[in-house]
């Protein structure tokens, strides 16, 4: 059947900001369906407010609008271009809710416009909670038994068809409260009626639990044609409980008989088909009793997801491309494999390897929150790896986490906290798991309080007992090894090192196990001749030749024919061409997310336009980066010195590019230049040399340039010294984290006291590092690229927020919307100054603050930041690319971007604004108090752009859900500070008709300047209080500033309700002014809707 | 439990010389066949009781072996009939809840020798370049270079009647159904000739479990009669179809059941699965040929080419049979999407259709179970 024709412009909804739940497994998905839409022909518009994306890059889409993904915004957007359909399945459950959104309020059918891949009805039929159940009852499948009971007599007589233990939710409480498991009638009775009595309207679901069953998932395709095929099936190693995006997961099912699978694949085709996903994939997951078999349908998404990312990564099989091409009418056998070639897209992926997913959490970032895994997803990323066993797969899952770990270390801890760290599900959960083996605990034991499946515990304990039979190698072993007086079966007790490498264990564990360094455990290594080999994943476990380099290490053992020597064999075969290895930057988090993976692909393109073979290494499979058709070989690898350093020695690259992948990549700089290997670009010491606090004072002192003042404390008393000589406010941190991890403002000695006192671990050889806090100052952040001889200027971007919020959470503006045409010559010719004198080859970002027309230089980094993708789409420069090539030898005058008019012309001269705001994840964090400071705590981005800053930054709120309010009352409740700046805030809002409503100080002061303001109380104060006029939606935006901890706590309710209520607010003055400037640009003339092509056409 | 307990060593040595080293995990011994490799992720008890795996030795390509055990239901014949198998990881945790006994424990209670711990991707990768070959798989044997004799030594395995040898001796009725969850395996009433049961005569030349639990499923009486039994008894019992089974080795050994064939053809509607729908293109004048290292394994697009709807099916074949040699006569009705080779005819006139692939699944998905109820269909 051939491809639709009645079809010519299709739109693509993106999935908007990174956020929990929601991350650059969209970014891949979207790309991907760009690119297959536009291969088949058709003209592609594509809508995503997130700049940090490669989708929205302007040459993937023929139309790519970085606009909000609003109803208003999208109404614009589908009148101008007139697509004639939408493919809502790409960018997530935002995307999903857009289209029916639309759908609803009846634009499409206005607009003649047709939902492809997912229609209205089959979209409300899997994700409505009754329809869905309905449908499953409808061809013969069970879902967990569940009643609404409104009493506790219904629910006494409803709870024998439930049976227990079951669970409880009662409706409309705040976050879910009085709800739980109960096990008897007894418990029943009691919360049942708790339940009741808080749920606003009287009603509690009393739900059949699940809670430890298997979980299972299924990836499944369908085409027009109702061919069905199933792409990979994922067994939790978290049973039911755990939210998938929070479990460890493996692929493929590990523990059912091919009955057992069948049957579940039978069900997952009656679903899609019930459902009616008449083309594309779906995720349907299942819960299955570990005693009976019984199975139920728990949900299914109708879209592509995180787990179908993963799926596309654990199997080779694209599904978000080949989703795209059946949404417009071809049938899976109409198109080809293309690791394979010869065979067609119809078939199910066979895998010859074991697949562990590894979910990782930022939990340090939010010590307020409880690190309980439940039903909300709380990670922010995740690591693949690939390993021909399940246990050699889990331990190069977790030395990909890069959260230290390199294996199952122990944790010492106590019986008691052991059984809870089991029973309850958190992030340490594994290591607990290895741990309590470890400590004698029965596989059973085991398996009772976490309900991991045996099959799972016993891989673990095979691992553990593995790691008992290693004794330390003496030194005298090790000096008769090396003499050849030891063999190496002597080193490692009853093991062989090809066996133990075979179980996954990293050199650096066994050194840890041995007593040995990691090094020496290599040397080993190589006398025996046992290097990692790498297998490809092909989609038919060798069935087929494949032609897609995608690889992964194992170690497998040798053969050999009768006569010659035995070898393991290796499918790399590396090509001789003139090549380059980037490093990707691994699991996302907070501080290293999609700007970076963003960085990388584009390097990878600008080399292969260089003519280099292009090598990725990474493990996150989220990303574009590691799509097999990205870099022109793939190597899905934990990105540790041992694994990096296996790549290298078979590939033997020109050169390596560290500088892209942020800290991931940079920490592998130095130990790779100390193997010989060519770090490209910016060299290690020069990244050395803006790091190191005393080179890089030296290095400010030569050109003369101003630094707050700075000093080190090991002690109480240092930081008392240090901070007297320095003068409050000052800002805090240990040395030895990164990030902005534990960094803090202090205004006087109890604070600081208190502050040195926590940082139990500062020592001398990590002190606390103790800066000058510019206060009120403005914040500016530069991107460049250098050759070394020249140095373009990428942008420069004033934050809204002041200095001392970290510049990751800040928003910010190109072009500088306050700053004079003098300060921003002297900020470039500094950062001009300060590449040239660093030798940077590269990227460079450089951080200023500007107090009172003085410029101080906070932070040199030469490398990615993670504002490139954000003043590439601004500019219309891409930046990394051209980074990339500079790195590559290429000088920016053979780019003609090194003549001051090519850096005047692309700065100033354009006509329009765009603002970069931050979204955060307070929603998901219960107890968090979303306030900003030092410490870097957002997951993602928007961007706005416009023809003026107040509606570009107007934009960019809209895009977060921190909507600028049109009408309504502005409540102010503000530190003293803020009190003077607030009084032209509330009268320009009072004159564009706001309400202004304050807690009484703030009042006082609005008042005794003339402003009409009505005082409200605050919480502890008598009723009605602030939380009521939020609680009844009587306040369009809250401005809540505070001074110090304990003034936070003091207006943290104010906040929480805020965010609860979904009120937008704002915790800075900067913020407000910049709401406030939005307002006024909107109440002047509406936004306007244009491509990114447009801005930027020079 | 505890760490798994030293293994026997165990070599697997192919006819062209390629030596692996592993260790034992079935019956100590010997085991020699030709080596094919199966990609199926599930499904190793229906493998090693599939008794067209009869001479041969299989490799397992998903590398983790044994994780559920084996049970007593997943069968598909009285016994183990692959010859020896061999594995990348076995696994003696059996973790299910119809798990009964562990892999090796099964293995080595029917003298199946296996290897495990050798590379399984290169083996596969070995055979798909070379073809599938006589292999050896020995853990008493140490020097490679004698075993390498006796595979050397070892008759093709086209030469073997290996029917014969797996068929039935007896005749027998069977009325189990498909397996379905609670209930697991169980037995159909006996036929009510009123609820339209047809009567079907199912020659064993290897006969999956499975096979004739479809039959049941599909409204079948059932009768299994051993593969030499003569077309004229058949006949004679008066049943409303017969079937033509699956079973291992070269059709054209079997030339007993295809002169049974002839006389079978046109007086009674036949349905014919993978080496019975080989004997069913030999009975029609057609040729069959041999594939470089054949199909086993459960994800094989096949195309239905009437309807145009593509199956996934379970597959286990070395020989296929040429459609063009019977033109005229039978028409293709599936091909497989992967290499372009027949699937399936119908016959011109008679009522006789014969699939290459397993609709019966056990393992593999059950896309292709229609063709039961369309045998049915075209009997009714």
């Amino acid at each position: 059947m051939p491809k639709r024709t009645d079809i010519e412009k299709i739109l693509i909804i993106g999935s908007g900001p990174i956020v929990i739940g929601q991350a650059c497994e969209f970014d891949y998905s979207g790309t991907q369906a760009c690119k297959a839409l536009r291969e088949e022909g058709y003209k592609v518009v594509l809508v995503n407010s997130n700049p940090a994306t490669i989708m929205t890059d302007p040459e993937i889409a023929d139309a790519t609008y970085i606009e909000p993904l609003t109803a208003d915004s999208l109404e614009k957007i589908l009148e101008k271009e007139r697509p004639q359909a939408i493919l809502p399945t790409m960018g997530g459950q935002t995307a999903l809710n857009l289209a029916v959104e639309m759908s609803m309020k009846g634009t499409l059918e206005k607009l003649g416009i047709e939902l492809i891949g997912a229609r209205l009805e089959s979209i409300r039929k899997a994700e409505d909670r009754q329809l869905f159940r309905d449908s499953m009852r409808n061809i013969g499948l069970e879902v967990p038994k569940s009643v609404i009971v409104f009493s506790l007599e219904e629910g006494l007589g409803h709870i024998e068809e439930i049976g227990f233990p079951a669970i409880l939710r009662p409706a409309f409480t705040l976050g879910g409260t009085g709800g739980g498991v109960v096990y008897n009638m007894e418990e029943y009775r009691e919360l049942l009626e708790k339940g009741l009595k808080l749920s606003l309207n009287h009603q509690v679901l009393v739900e059949e639990s699940v809670l430890g069953w298997k979980e299972y998932e299924l990836e499944v395709m369908r085409d027009m044609h109702d061919n069905v095929v199933i792409i990979c099936s994922i067994e939790n190693f978290d049973p039911m409980g755990v939210h998938t995006g929070d479990s460890i997961t493996v692929a493929p099912a590990q523990t059912l008989t091919d009955k057992e699978y069948q049957r579940m694949r039978d069900a997952a085709i009656a679903i899609i088909r019930e459902i009616g996903v008449d083309t594309g994939g779906s995720n349907i997951q299942f819960a299955l009793h570990p005693e009976t078999g019984r199975m139920t349908v728990i949900e299914m998404n109708p879209r592509v997801s995180r787990s179908s990312a993963l799926a596309s990564k654990a199997t080779g099989f694209p599904i978000a491309k080949i989703a795209a091409k059946l949404a417009v009418g071809l049938a899976l056998n109409e198109i080809p494999n293309s690791i394979t070639r010869e065979t067609p897209a119809s078939f199910e992926p066979a895998i010859d390897y074991v697949v562990t997913k590894i979910p990782r959490f930022a939990f340090e970032k939010f010590p307020e929150a409880d690190p309980q895994l439940t039903t909300q997803m709380k990670s922010v990323g995740e690591v693949m790896a690939i390993g021909r066993t399940f246990k050699e797969s889990l331990q190069k899952a977790i030395r990909s986490l890069e959260t230290g770990s390199y294996g199952l270390e122990p944790i010492h801890m106590g019986n008691d906290e052991l059984v809870s760290k089991l029973k309850v599900p958190n992030p340490s959960r594994l290591w607990a798991v290895g741990e309590a083996l470890r400590q004698g605990f029965s596989v059973e034991k085991v398996h009772r309080l976490t309900m991991i499946d045996p099959w799972f515990i016993e891989n673990i304990k095979e691992i553990i007992e593995t790691e008992e039979g290693i004794q330390p190698i003496t030194d005298g072993q090790y000096a008769a090894y090396k003499q050849g007086a030891l063999p190496a079966s002597g080193l490692f007790g009853d093991n062989d090192i090809t066996g133990l490498k075979g179980l996954g264990f990293s050199d650096r564990r066994l050194a840890y196990l041995t007593g040995r360094t990691e090094a020496e455990i290599r040397q080993i290594r190589k006398r025996e001749g046992l290097r990692a080999v790498y297998k490809m994943v092909d989609t038919c476990a060798a069935e087929f030749k494949a032609f897609t380099p995608y690889l992964y290490s194992t170690w497998e053992k040798p053969f050999y024919t009768i006569g010659e020597a035995p070898a393991a064999q290796c499918e790399a075969a590396p090509s001789g061409r003139k090549k380059a290895i980037i490093l990707g930057s691994g699991p996302n988090r907070i501080g290293q997310g999609i700007e970076f993976d963003y960085c990388c692909v584009h390097a990878v393109f600008a080399l292969k336009e260089l003519g280099y073979e292009t090598i990725m290494v990474n493990c996150n499979p989220e990303t574009v980066s590691t799509d097999y058709d990205t870099a022109d070989r793939l190597y899905f690898e934990p990105l540790t010195i041992e694994d990096v350093m296996n790549i290298i020695e078979v590939e033997k690259p020109e050169g390596v590019i560290v500088q892209f992948g942020g800290q991931t990549p940079l920490k592998l700089a130095i130990p790779l230049e100390r193997e010989g290997v060519r770090i490209m670009g910016t060299t290690p010491d020069a990244i050395d040399r803006a790091e190191d606090r005393r080179r890089f004072r030296e290095l400010l002192d030569k050109l003369g340039f101003r630094q707050p003042q700075s000093d080190t404390a090991s002690s109480v008393e240092e930081a008392l010294a240090a901070a007297a000589h320095i003068g409050y406010p000052v800002m805090v941190r240990p040395s030895y984290v990164l990030g902005g991890r534990a960094m803090e403002i202090v205004y006087d000695d109890e604070a600081l006291t208190g502050y040195m006192q926590r940082a139990v671990l500062a020592s001398p050889d990590h002190p606390v590092l103790i800066d000058k806090y510019l206060e009120d100052a403005v914040e500016v952040d530069v991107d460049a690229v250098s050759d070394g001889h020249d140095v373009f200027i990428g942008g420069v971007m004033e934050h809204i927020e002041e200095a001392g919020i970290h510049s990751g959470d800040s928003a910010c503006s190109i072009p500088p919307y306050s700053l004079d045409a003098r300060t921003v010559d002297e900020i470039e010719r500094q950062a001009k100054a300060l590449a040239l004198e660093l030798g940077v080859v590269g990227l460079m970002n450089v951080q200023f603050a500007i107090k009172d027309r003085d410029i101080y230089i906070l932070e040199v980094n030469p490398r990615a930041s993670r504002t490139v993708p954000f003043v590439s789409k601004a500019t219309g420069v891409p930046l990394a690319k051209i980074a990339a090539k500079l790195m590559a030898g290429i000088t920016l005058k053979e780019l003609g971007l090194a003549s001051e008019e090519a850096g005047r012309r692309k700065g100033p001269a354009k006509k329009h604004v765009a603002v970069k705001e931050a979204v955060f994840p307070f929603d998901r964090f219960n107890g968090v108090d979303p306030i900003l400071g030092p410490e870097m705590k957002s997951t993602g981005e928007v961007m706005g752009i416009d023809r003026n800053f107040g509606l570009a930054f107007a934009k960019a709120q809209n895009a977060t859900r921190n909507r600028i309010p049109e009408a309504g009352k502005i409540f102010f409740s503000l530190r003293d500070k803020d009190k003077p700046a607030s009084v032209a805030l509330a009268r320009r809002l009072s004159e564009m008709g706001f309400g202004i409503v304050a807690t009484k100080g703030t009042a006082r002061h609005l008042a005794q300047h003339g402003i009409h303001v009505e005082s409200v109380n605050k919480l502890m104060e008598s009723r009605p209080n602030v939380v009521d006029l939020i609680k009844n939606r009587e306040l369009s935006f809250i401005v809540n500033t505070i001074s110090d901890a304990r003034a936070h706590k003091d207006s943290y309710y104010i906040r929480q309700n805020a965010l609860h209520y979904g009120v937008p607010y704002t915790t800075t003055i900067s913020g407000a002014r910049a709401v406030v400037e939005a307002i006024e640009s909107l109440k002047t003339g509406a936004y306007s809707i244009r491509p990114i092509q447009e801005y930027n056409r020079h | 439990m505890g760490v798994k307990p030293k293994a026997e060593r165990a070599l697997l040595v192919l006819k062209d010389g390629l030596v692996f080293e592993g260790r034992s995990f079935g019956a100590p011994g010997e085991a020699i066949g030709e080596v094919v490799f199966n990609t199926s992720m599930t499904g190793y008890q229906e493998i090693l009781t599939d008794p067209s795996y009869k001479g041969q030795i299989v490799t397992m390509t998903y590398p983790q072996i044994g994780n559920y055990g084996v049970n007593t239901e997943d069968v598909e014949s009285g016994a183990p009939y692959a010859e020896g198998f061999i594995v990348r990881e076995y696994l003696p945790y059996n973790s299910n809840w119809r798990s009964h006994t562990a892999l090796g424990e099964y293995l080595k209670a029917s003298g199946i020798t296996a290897i495990e711990g050798i590379d399984t991707r290169a083996l596969a990768r070995h055979l798909r370049e070379k073809g599938a070959q006589t292999g050896i798989i020995s853990t008493v044997e140490t020097d490679p270079a004698r075993l390498l004799e006796k595979a050397r030594a070892y008759p093709s395995i086209d030469a073997f009647d290996f029917v014969k040898i797996v068929s039935s001796k007896e005749i027998y009725t069977w009325r189990e159904d498909v397996w379905r969850w609670p209930e697991g395996l169980s037995l159909k009433e006996e036929g009510a000739p009123a609820a339209g049961k047809k009567k079907i005569i199912a020659y064993d030349f290897g006969i999956k479990f499975n096979i004739l639990r479809s039959l049941v499923r599909y409204g079948f009486d059932v009768t299994v009669v051993p593969a030499l039994t003569p077309a004229e008894e058949v006949l004679e019992a008066a049943p409303d179809a017969v079937l033509f089974s699956n079973g291992p080795g070269d059709p054209r050994t079997t030339t007993y059941a295809v002169e049974n064939a002839k006389k079978l053809l046109g007086k009674k509607p036949v349905l014919g699965i993978c080496l019975g729908h080989q004997i069913l293109g030999l009975a029609l004048g057609g040729d069959i040929y041999k594939l470089k290292f054949g199909h086993h394994g459960g994800n094989h697009p096949v195309m239905d080419i009437r309807t145009g709807k593509v199956e996934i099916t379970a597959q286990n074949h070395n020989y296929c049979v040429d459609i063009k040699s019977l033109r005229g006569k039978a028409v293709l009705t599936h091909k497989n999407l992967y290499d372009g080779t027949e699937e399936g005819m119908m016959h011109s006139e008679l009522p006789v259709m014969s699939v290459q692939h397993h609709p019966e699944a056990g393992p593999g998905p059950g896309d292709a179970s229609h063709i039961f109820s369309r045998f049915r269909e075209m009997i009714d």
